[in-house]
């Protein structure tokens, strides 16, 4: 093979990956996109059905959890068992790392921020999109709060 | 056309909405492996934005490798802008009675929108004070438990990880706790 036939060779596998990348982005964006919407129209992106919520006066929130959970259990397993990428590869999920202190002291820090204002990260997003100016100050301290992480993780139990 | 659009401004019942939110994660794997969870993108975010000479070692990795979840946030945008604003709901959230009262004792209204319209008022330097802690126990917390409501209570749980029940058992006592007794008495002296 000449070094020009190589080189084209390389030219068309490069191009190939960026055309599978790029539709790659865009299924991701779209899958996001589905997930936004579901977040206003279910409420969950509502301060209102946090509130509600955390102090248990509807079941509304407890539904649309248990049944999120639910569907996702049996439809990953399914997946898991039958099922494979879409690139044709084995389903595999990634393993959470063991040890209870991070997700006791760390689960805790975060569900006092949620309490405050109602948003977990998927509703700042989506509170932003829908032009909530308080959401990207959440979204700013909130970047602010990642950043110390990662300034004091070394100091903390894990 | 009227019927169309109420159609598409009204929200979903939960029995509609939760399974949806529950085959996001079977999606994502079949997508390309990838595991849901939103809150990994505010450190994709600050590993992307902070100077690559001051950078704390747990921002210094390749995050285009994770691009498609900046791609899933970016949608998160777009869904929010669709749903919140273009067909945005022009009734309040239908709560209960109690929830209404409750709502009511705060000091807040119960209006249309997504937040009451008193935590909307940025010209209020009590709203900055409860969104700014709100935002730095989140960006803090969720990146030191290793996930959030996405990542450990919907994914986690799915695929049945006992770390993620601790994370959401956790999350979900202090998130209790929160808007019960630490969010009134913020309000009560912020506002």
């Amino acid at each position: 093979m000449t070094a020009q036939n190589l080189n084209a060779e390389a030219g068309r596998a490069s191009e190939a990956e960026r055309s599978r990348s790029l539709t790659g982005d865009l299924a991701y964006l779209f899958a996001g996109l589905l997930f936004g919407l579901v977040l206003v129209k279910s409420e969950a992106a509502s301060w209102y059905r946090i509130q509600e919520m955390f102090r248990f006066q509807s079941f509304h929130m407890y539904g649309l959890l248990g049944s999120a959970v639910l569907t996702g259990l049996l439809s990953t397993a399914l997946l898991r068992r039958a099922g494979h990428t879409r690139a044709g590869e084995a389903v595999k999920v990634s393993a959470k790392d063991p040890g209870w202190r991070r997700y006791v002291f760390g689960g805790a820090t975060f569900g006092l921020g949620w309490g405050l204002s109602g948003l977990c990260p998927g509703p700042i997003f989506v509170q932003l999109g829908a032009g909530i100016g308080g959401a990207a100050v959440v979204l700013l301290f909130a970047l602010v709060g990642t950043y110390l992480y990662g300034v004091f993780k070394d100091r903390l139990p894990h | 056309m009227n019927e169309l659009i109420s159609l598409l401004q009204s929200p979903w019942p939960w029995w509609v909405s939760g399974p949806l939110i529950g085959l996001t994660v079977p999606l994502l794997l079949w997508l390309g492996n990838k595991s849901f969870g939103i809150s990994s993108n505010l450190r994709h975010a600050c590993a992307i934005m902070l100077p690559e000479r001051s950078k704390p070692a747990f921002f210094r990795y390749d995050w285009r490798k994770e691009r498609w979840n900046l791609m899933f946030g970016a949608g998160l945008l777009l869904g929010g802008f669709l749903a919140g604003w273009v067909f945005a709901n022009p009734q309040p959230t239908a709560l209960s009675a109690a929830a209404t009262d409750s709502v009511r004792q705060l000091g807040l209204s119960v209006a249309p929108g997504l937040v009451p319209p008193e935590l909307r008022d940025l010209t209020r330097p009590g709203v900055w004070v409860l969104l700014a802690l709100s935002g730095l126990l989140v960006g803090f917390g969720t990146r030191y438990g290793g996930g959030c409501t996405s990542g450990h209570a919907i994914t986690g749980l799915s695929t049945l990880q006992a770390p993620s029940l601790i994370a959401t058992a956790s999350f979900f006592g202090a998130g209790i706790l929160s808007a019960n007794f630490l969010l009134p008495w913020l309000l009560g002296a912020l506002l």
